[in-house]
């Protein structure tokens, strides 16, 4: 596969892909973040833990454009990043998967994958429509492209079934395939082993693992289980409700006094 | 590029150089990757193969050293068998999911320095018994993924190894000479693979193939088949299996005919239908799983569509065989099957992938009348054939026009069978192997000292077609006090393909009679007993229930009408049974976990219920303790009613009374 595209400069493996700095996000009175900075360095996989509300998901929507925080600042490829939509982040070169799998469940697990090629097709509608001439030659392309992903996540046999048949393991793998077919320089994976059972959590972390090394993608991840996160990523940082409280290697953190507080609920 | 022999081939290898002069152009292999079907001409494997062949020969693999090939049916992989041969080395497959541990055993065993492996779940698992492996020193692979950060100081991936060979090759004139000098070096009589029995009864052992050998058994199928360049087979089956080592790689050789290698193991049904074989093997499991998917299906269907499907297989089952055979059908008959062709075989062989398949078989268990007739009654030549790993796959086959569900078929072209004293079947074919790996004392206990193989099968020549029957394995058959003839497993085989009956054990062996515990199929018979107002509270009153003894009854009186009909199982018919009043369950150990009657198990826990059938009592009491699936154990307690039946008398026409 070809290098990740998107916008703006290119950044060196190990150095910063994205900062996050004092970022606050409220909605009403309720304060989902608050004053939280870290980054994310190209290459690295970097967990987001914490306990139930502690405003995970919100801030991988902040860093996805979905949510505009009201303070603080984020740096994308060193550039910081203006007020943005989800297709703006999407252009720019992010992905996700989603807590609660979001695909076309009509569509078979190829064409939800080919769906993710969209941004990367040039030629205009009414090509697309009578598939032929250049919009021909590229669905072929791109058609390659997804061929490749699919073989990646060993998701062959079920290419012609529509998803909202497929058991839902299944499902989160095509879901991951669609964000790949982006090409993503980053790709934020929410709970992405959520309501697995264990061959599917390991089958899923192997993929991710794989992801990271075969096509060098930086990933960002959510996720609740311990053992998966530890075994997964480079840093972790744990936020509780809406608060940084550790940043750190996986060892870090498994010491850390605040993190286990925060997972066993110490008064506050 | 290629020498011609003069000689007929005798190793694998100067075939390959045969075809590739012969039908240089015709597709030899094809595999889907990425979506898309790959192909290969045999002059394109031909010097794929001689350059894999140069690089693993700089790798250090020699002449009478084994290579162990690990991994699921792709072109890479049967390359490396080929690629072997023409050293002269011996290609030792191993089953894609073998343990570490059943791994470890063969590849010690069979002292591999050398294994050419798929991926990194293969590598993985060979590293972790490595301690085990002191002669093992290197390892090619086909799929690169996740092995990149591995120490690649004694591994390859395959494709690096023939780029060196196709480079050595280009580079040193002599290297092409080299290789055919070493193709022409290989004898018929050397080793030319070794298959290791998948060890259901005691450890596996290496069965030695020769290349002659192999050679001539596959050309006399190839023959008996009428198979040739033009055909094309689906190899979906595990490599390591002799079926698919005969049946495609030798028989694809041999005929020169198209392998498909499907796109990964999940695939193989939409690579069927996509490839279109010509010929085909399956299981009897497998054909039994296509069918229920079939019928289920067709249930959601619509009810014209339904209407019609049923219609029209009513017909096939009126017409399809006879047709099939070339028998006499009235013209009403031909007609309407030719609709049902049109309108449901047709389509139904297409979407199951058969629509161009000329020979199909199927082996390994006993396959139901009922499931093999539908495929025959559509239009499917189907046929059933029996063998043994060390007869190289074949002993007999049946020819087309003469296919009955209940016999194997007589013996194939060249191919010697007896039935010793005990009943045992033994055989000597052109296709036998040479002996077991490092094991002379077990090849001497199978082989006899004029020659013939010990099968381990208890069998019988069918009076009527002249076909052997196989029965059973031989140290479960037993014999009734009157020293009739007692195979437990056909009995319980032929009451179990009546849908109704799950599971039955048959006991006879030292007594006076055959008498039989039945176990009920409660989906089968549940559905029987809504449709026909029988009212049920559990499985035990189901079972219980005198209608539901009726209609077993009425299968056994079958059943012992068609034992009736073999003069050697006449006697063997069913004098007594009973319906078990709980399902028999592996929990209970009254089943192993491969789902097969455990009789003596069964015996001693159920003795009151086997004392009753043998002292004439018309009902017993039994109370057995059982384990239910959260673990707890209570005991159910139960009378259960024991049926007399009554036997048949030979067939008359067989001019015997019994």
């Amino acid at each position: 596969m070809r290098a990740p595209s998107g916008t703006g400069p290119e950044v060196a493996v190990g150095d910063v892909l994205l900062s996050v700095e004092n970022v606050s996000l409220s909605f009403g009175g309720v304060n989902a973040v608050s004053d939280v900075s870290f980054d994310i360095r190209k290459g690295e996989i970097r967990a987001i833990i914490g306990p139930n509300g502690a405003g995970k998901t919100s801030m991988l929507n902040i860093i996805n454009g979905f949510y505009h925080p009201q303070q603080g600042r984020i740096t994308f490829k060193g550039q910081a990043r203006a007020k943005m939509r989800p297709h703006d982040a999407a252009y720019g070169g992010i992905a996700r998967t989603f807590q609660n799998v979001a695909l076309f469940r009509g569509m078979t697990a190829l064409d939800n994958i080919m769906a993710g090629r969209t941004l990367k097709m040039h030629t205009n509608f009414f090509w697309q429509l009578l598939r032929f001439g250049p919009a021909m030659a590229e669905e072929v392309e791109h058609r390659g492209r997804v061929e490749e992903i699919i073989d990646f996540l060993k998701i062959q046999e079920i290419r012609r079934i529509p998803v909202g048949r497929l058991p839902y393991g299944l499902q989160k793998r095509v879901e991951l395939g669609r964000a790949l077919a982006m090409e993503p320089d980053l790709l934020l994976l929410d709970e992405p082993m959520a309501g697995m059972n264990l061959e599917e959590k390991e089958d899923m972390s192997r993929f991710v693992l794989d992801v990271n090394d075969h096509y060098g993608t930086t990933i960002a991840l959510i996720e609740h289980d311990m053992g998966v996160v530890m075994d997964l990523s480079d840093r972790v940082v744990v936020l509780d409700h809406g608060i940084k409280i550790a940043d750190g290697t996986p060892d870090e953190i498994k010491g850390n006094q605040g993190v286990i507080d925060a997972y066993l609920g110490v008064a506050h | 590029m290629a020498t011609s022999t003069a000689a007929p081939a005798d190793t694998f290898p100067k075939l390959l150089i045969r075809n590739a002069n012969l039908f240089g152009a015709r597709p030899a292999m094809r595999q889907k990757d990425l979506g898309i079907w790959q192909t290969w001409t045999w002059s394109q494997v031909l010097d794929t193969v001689r350059a894999y062949a140069i690089g693993l020969n700089r790798l250090g693999l020699k002449r009478g050293e084994t290579i162990a090939i690990v991994g699921a049916n792709r072109p890479k992989l049967y390359w490396s068998v080929m690629a072997a041969q023409m050293l002269g080395a011996v290609p030792v497959p191993v089953y894609a999911d073998a343990v570490a541990d059943e791994l470890a055993f063969v590849l010690a065993h069979a002292e591999v320095r050398f294994a050419a492996v798929e991926d990194q779940e293969q590598v993985d698992k060979i590293m972790s018994v490595m301690d085990r492996l002191p002669k093992l020193e290197k390892m090619v692979y086909d799929e690169r993924r996740g092995l990149r950060d591995y120490d690649h100081s004694h591994l390859h991936p395959i494709d690096d190894i023939i780029a060196e060979g196709r480079k050595a090759l280009a580079e040193d004139s002599n290297a092409a000479e080299w290789i055919d000098a070493e193709i022409a070096a290989g004898k018929g009589g050397d080793p030319s693979i070794i298959l290791y029995t998948s060890g259901t009864t005691g450890t596996s052992k290496g069965v030695v193939l020769t290349g002659e050998r192999s050679i001539k058994a596959a050309t006399d199928t190839v023959a008996f088949d009428k198979l040739n360049e033009n055909d094309v087979a689906l190899a979906y089956l595990p490599l390591a299996w002799v079926g698919d080592h005969y049946l495609n790689y030798a028989q694809g050789l041999v005929a020169g005919f198209c392998m498909a290698c499907p796109e990964n193991t999940n695939t193989a049904m939409a690579d069927l239908r996509e490839i279109g074989p010509s010929f085909y093997f399956a299981p009897p499991r497998t054909l039994e799983l296509l069918l229920t998917r079939v019928m289920i299906r067709m249930e959601d269907a619509g009810f014209l569509k339904r209407k019609l499907f049923h219609y029209f297989i009513s017909i096939a089952r009126k017409y399809g065989e006879r047709i099939l055979n070339g028998q006499p059908v009235p013209l009403s008959g031909r007609l309407l099957y030719w609709l049902g062709e049109i309108l449901v075989y047709g389509p139904l062989k297409n979407v199951l992938g058969f629509s161009r398949v000329r020979v199909a078989y199927t082996a390994g268990e006993a396959v139901g009348p009922d499931l093999f007739n539908f495929y025959r009654s559509i239009g499917l030549n189907l046929k059933q054939l029996y063998g043994q790993t060390e007869a190289f796959l074949y002993v007999t086959a049946q020819p087309d026009g003469e296919i009955y569900s209940d016999t194997v078929g007589p013996a194939c072209p060249n191919v010697d069978i007896r039935i010793a004293e005990d009943g045992e079947v033994q055989f000597k074919s052109p296709g036998m192997f040479s002996g077991y790996f490092k094991d002379d004392g077990k090849t001497a206990e199978v082989m006899t000292p004029d020659g013939y193989v010990k099968t381990g099968d208890a069998g019988f020549f069918d009076e009527k077609t002249g076909h052997l029957k196989i029965i059973d394995r031989s140290k479960d058959v037993g014999r009734l006090n009157d020293g009739t003839l007692f195979p437990p497993k056909y009995i319980e085989n032929k009451l179990k393909f009546y849908p109704n009956i799950r599971e039955v054990v048959a006991y006879g062996d030292k007594r006076d009679f055959v008498a039989v515990m039945i176990n009920i199929d409660l989906t089968a018979v549940g559905s029987w007993a809504e449709r026909n107002n029988v009212v049920y509270g559990s499985y035990q009153e189901l079972a219980g229930h005198p209608l539901v003894y009726d209609m077993i009854e009425k299968h056994v009186a079958e059943v012992n009408r068609s034992l009736a009909q073999d003069k050697v199982m006449a006697g063997a018919q069913i004098k007594r049974f009973l319906i078990l009043h709980k399902e028999l369950d592996a929990d209970d150990g009254e089943l192993t976990r491969t789902q097969k009657v455990r009789r003596g198990f069964i015996a001693d826990r159920y003795g009151p219920l086997v004392k009753a059938l043998y002292d004439g009592s018309k009902e017993a009491d039994i109370s057995t303790e059982v384990t239910f699936e959260d673990g707890r154990k209570g005991t159910i307690a139960a009378r259960v009613k024991i049926r007399d039946m009554q036997t048949v008398s030979v067939v008359a026409s067989m001019g015997q009374a019994a």
